[in-house]
C-alpha cells in the first residue's frame, strides 16, 4: 500500500515536537527554570539559540518543555476520552433503542453542552488552576466525542451478517463487541484520536493561555503566549516561537489524521471533518 | 412539526435540568463560607449568620438549589460576594460585549467559509481547490488568541485603524464600538471558517454525485442551476450542523479572545470571579455559558427539520 503524502509530512512534522519533548525528559540546552536576568531578552545566536525571554531563560529549552506538557495533556486527554467513551459507545450500540441506549446518549448530549473552557472553569474554581485540570476539562470533553463516533460506527457493524452468525451462535453482545465490533472500528478511532489530539493541544494552550492550565514554573505554549503579551511589541520573536510551534504541531496532526484516514478508509476519502 | 419541535423543547428543558443540577453540586463541593468571606476576620457569628440569611445560604441542598433555579428564571442570580451588586446586573454589562462579539464572528465565518467552500467544489481537483485547501488546513491549526496576537500587531500598530484594545461602549456610538470589535471578531472567525469552508465544500461534492444531481441535470438545468435548486439544500444540513456547533465554540472562544484585546466581557468577569471566589458570579455565567449552547442546539434541530422534512418524523 501507498503511504499517503500527507501522512508522511504529518508524520514528519510531529515527530519533530514529539521528539523535541522526549528529549526534553532527558537533556535541554539550559535548565528550563533556571533565571538569568541579566541575560533577559537577549536575541537569538550564541549561548541561546533562540534567544532568551523576559526572565532570562533560554527559549529554545522551554518550548521543548512546552512542547512535552502539551503533548502529554492532549495524549492523556485523548485516553480519558477512549477508555471512557469507547466502551460507553460499544454498549450503547449493543443495546439500541433500550434504556441504556437513551440513558447513555442523553448523558452525552448532557457532557457535549460543556466546552472543554466551562469544565475548566468549573473544575479550576474548585480545585484551583494545574495541569491536572486542563486534562480532566479536555479529557472529559473527548469522552462523549469518542462515545458518539464508536456509536455510530458500531450500529453499521451490527448489521452485517458475520455478526448475526456470532448471535445465532449464541455469542453474548459484550463479547461481540469486544471481540467483533471493536476490531472494525478501531481504525475510525485512531482517525477520530488524531483530530482530538490536535484540538487537545489548542484546547491546552488556550487554557494556560488565560491561566487555567500549567502553571509556573511549569513551561507551557500557552503560558509563553501569555508572558509575552507584554514585550510583543519590542521582542515579537517571544509569541512567534511558541505560536508556530503550536501551528506546526496542530498542522502535523491534522496532517496525519487526514492521511490515516485515506489509508484506512477509502469509503470516506471525499469528506472532510 | 408541532409535535417534533414540543418534544424537542421537552428534551431542552431536562437538558437545563440536568446542567444546572450538575453545575449547583459541583460548586457546592467548595469549602468555604461566603458569609464569613464577604465579612472578613472580625465578624460576630450573629452578623455572618444574618448575612448568610439573606444571601439564601441556609436550608437543605435541594431547598437551596431550587432557590438558585427559580431566581434565574426571573433573572434574579443573586448578589456577587465581592462587588456586592445583582449578578444580573454584572452579567447584563458584560453581555452586551461577549454576544455581540460572538455574532459578528458568526456572520463573518459564514460569510467568508460558504462562498469559499462553494468555489472550492465547483473547482474540484484543479488549482484553486488546492489553494483553498491548503490554507484552510493553515487555519485550522492556527490558535484564535496567537492569530489574535498577530493582528494587533501587524494592524493596530502600523496601520492604526483598528483598535488595538479596549472597549469604548455603545453609548459613544455604535461604529465605535463595532470597530472595537472588529479585530477580535476576525481573530475568533478565521479558524472557524476554515472548518466551515472545509465542510462547506465536502457537503457540495457529496449532493453532486446524487441521483437527483443527475436527474436535474437530465430536465436541462446547468450544472449551476442543478446546485443551487437542488444541491445547495441538501449540502445545508452538515453546513448547519456545524454553524450551531461553532456558536459555543465562539462563545467560549470570546472569552479567550477577550484577554488579547482588554475587552471587559464575560471572560473578564469570570476570571475575576475564579481569583477573588466569587463563586456565584462564577456559577451563574457558566450556567448561562450552558444555556446559550443547550438552545442553540435547540434550534440547529429546528432548522433541521425546516430544511429536511424526513426529520420531522424519524425522531
Amino acid at each position: 500500500m501507498r503511504l499517503p503524502v500527507q501522512l508522511i509530512l504529518g508524520a514528519v512534522l510531529f515527530a519533530v515536537f514529539l521528539g523535541a519533548a522526549l528529549l526534553s525528559l532527558v537533556w535541554t540546552p539550559h535548565e528550563v527554570t533556571t533565571l538569568n536576568i541579566p541575560a533577559k531578552l537577549s536575541p537569538p545566536g550564541g549561548a541561546y539559540l533562540l534567544g532568551t525571554d523576559h526572565l532570562g531563560r533560554d527559549m529554545l529549552s522551554m518550548l521543548m518543555a512546552g512542547a512535552r506538557t502539551s503533548i502529554a495533556v492532549a495524549l492523556v486527554a485523548v485516553g480519558i476520552g477512549i477508555v471512557l467513551g469507547v466502551p460507553l459507545g460499544l454498549a450503547a450500540a449493543a443495546n439500541r433503542g433500550t434504556l441504556l441506549d437513551e440513558i447513555i446518549m442523553r448523558g452525552n448530549d448532557l457532557v457535549f453542552a460543556f466546552p472543554s473552557l466551562v469544565i475548566a472553569i468549573l473544575i479550576t474554581a474548585v480545585f484551583g488552576p494545574s495541569a491536572l485540570n486542563a486534562i480532566l476539562a479536555i479529557g472529559i470533553f473527548n469522552v462523549p466525542v469518542f462515545a458518539r463516533v464508536a456509536r455510530g460506527a458500531a450500529l453499521s457493524i451490527w448489521q452485517q451478517e458475520f455478526i448475526l452468525a456470532a448471535r445465532v451462535a449464541g455469542k453474548h453482545r459484550a463479547l461481540i463487541s469486544l471481540e467483533h465490533i471493536l476490531p472494525n472500528i478501531a481504525n475510525l478511532l485512531v482517525v477520530q484520536g488524531t483530530i482530538q489530539f490536535s484540538l487537545g493541544i489548542l484546547a491546552e494552550a488556550g487554557l494556560s493561555y488565560v491561566g487555567l492550565g500549567a502553571q509556573p514554573p511549569t513551561p507551557s505554549w500557552g503560558r509563553m503566549l501569555a508572558d509575552a503579551q507584554t514585550f510583543f511589541y519590542g521582542y515579537p520573536r517571544l509569541a512567534i516561537l511558541p505560536g508556530l510551534a503550536i501551528v506546526l504541531t496542530v498542522l502535523g496532526l491534522n496532517l496525519m489524521g487526514d492521511g490515516l484516514r485515506d489509508m484506512l478508509d477509502p469509503r470516506l476519502r471525499r469528506s472532510v471533518r | 412539526m408541532i409535535h417534533y419541535a414540543a418534544t424537542r423543547l421537552l428534551s431542552l428543558t431536562l437538558s437545563l435540568i440536568a446542567a444546572s443540577a450538575v453545575i449547583f453540586a459541583v460548586v457546592e463541593v467548595i469549602p468555604g463560607d461566603p458569609a464569613a468571606f464577604m465579612l472578613g476576620m472580625n465578624a460576630s457569628e450573629d452578623t455572618v449568620a444574618a448575612l448568610r440569611e439573606s444571601l439564601g445560604l441556609t436550608g437543605s441542598l435541594f431547598q437551596r438549589y431550587l432557590a438558585w433555579v427559580s431566581g434565574m428564571l426571573v433573572g434574579d442570580f443573586g448578589i456577587s460576594y465581592t462587588y456586592r451588586v445583582p449578578v444580573a446586573d454584572l452579567i447584563a454589562a458584560r453581555l452586551w460585549v461577549s454576544v455581540p462579539l460572538a455574532l459578528y464572528a458568526l456572520v463573518l465565518s459564514t460569510v467568508l467559509a460558504l462562498p469559499v467552500g462553494m468555489l472550492a467544489a465547483a473547482r474540484r481537483g484543479r488549482l484553486t481547490d488546492y489553494g483553498i485547501m491548503g490554507v484552510t488546513q493553515l487555519g485550522i491549526a492556527v490558535p484564535n488568541f496567537w492569530f489574535a496576537m498577530l493582528l494587533v500587531v501587524l494592524l493596530a500598530i502600523t496601520w492604526p485603524f483598528f483598535p488595538a484594545g479596549g472597549f469604548p461602549g455603545w453609548d459613544d456610538g455604535a461604529w465605535k464600538a463595532i470597530k472595537a470589535l472588529t479585530l477580535p471578531a476576525v481573530a475568533l472567525a478565521l479558524p472557524q471558517a476554515s472548518i466551515l469552508a472545509r465542510v462547506m465544500r465536502s457537503a457540495l461534492i457529496e449532493t453532486l454525485h446524487q441521483d437527483y444531481i443527475r436527474t436535474a441535470r437530465a430536465k436541462g438545468l446547468t450544472e449551476g442551476q442543478a446546485i443551487r435548486n437542488h444541491g445547495m439544500r441538501n449540502a445545508m444540513i452538515p453546513v448547519l450542523t456545524i454553524i450551531g456547533l461553532q456558536f459555543s465554540f465562539l462563545l467560549a472562544g470570546a472569552i479567550i479572545i477577550e484577554k488579547v484585546f482588554f475587552l471587559p466581557g464575560l471572560g473578564l468577569l469570570i476570571f475575576q470571579g475564579i481569583t477573588q471566589r466569587d463563586l456565584i458570579v462564577v456559577e451563574s455565567v457558566v450556567m448561562l455559558l450552558v444555556f446559550a449552547v443547550i438552545l442553540v442546539t435547540f434550534l440547529v434541530d429546528l432548522a433541521y427539520a425546516a430544511v429536511d422534512p424526513r426529520l420531522r418524523h424519524s425522531r
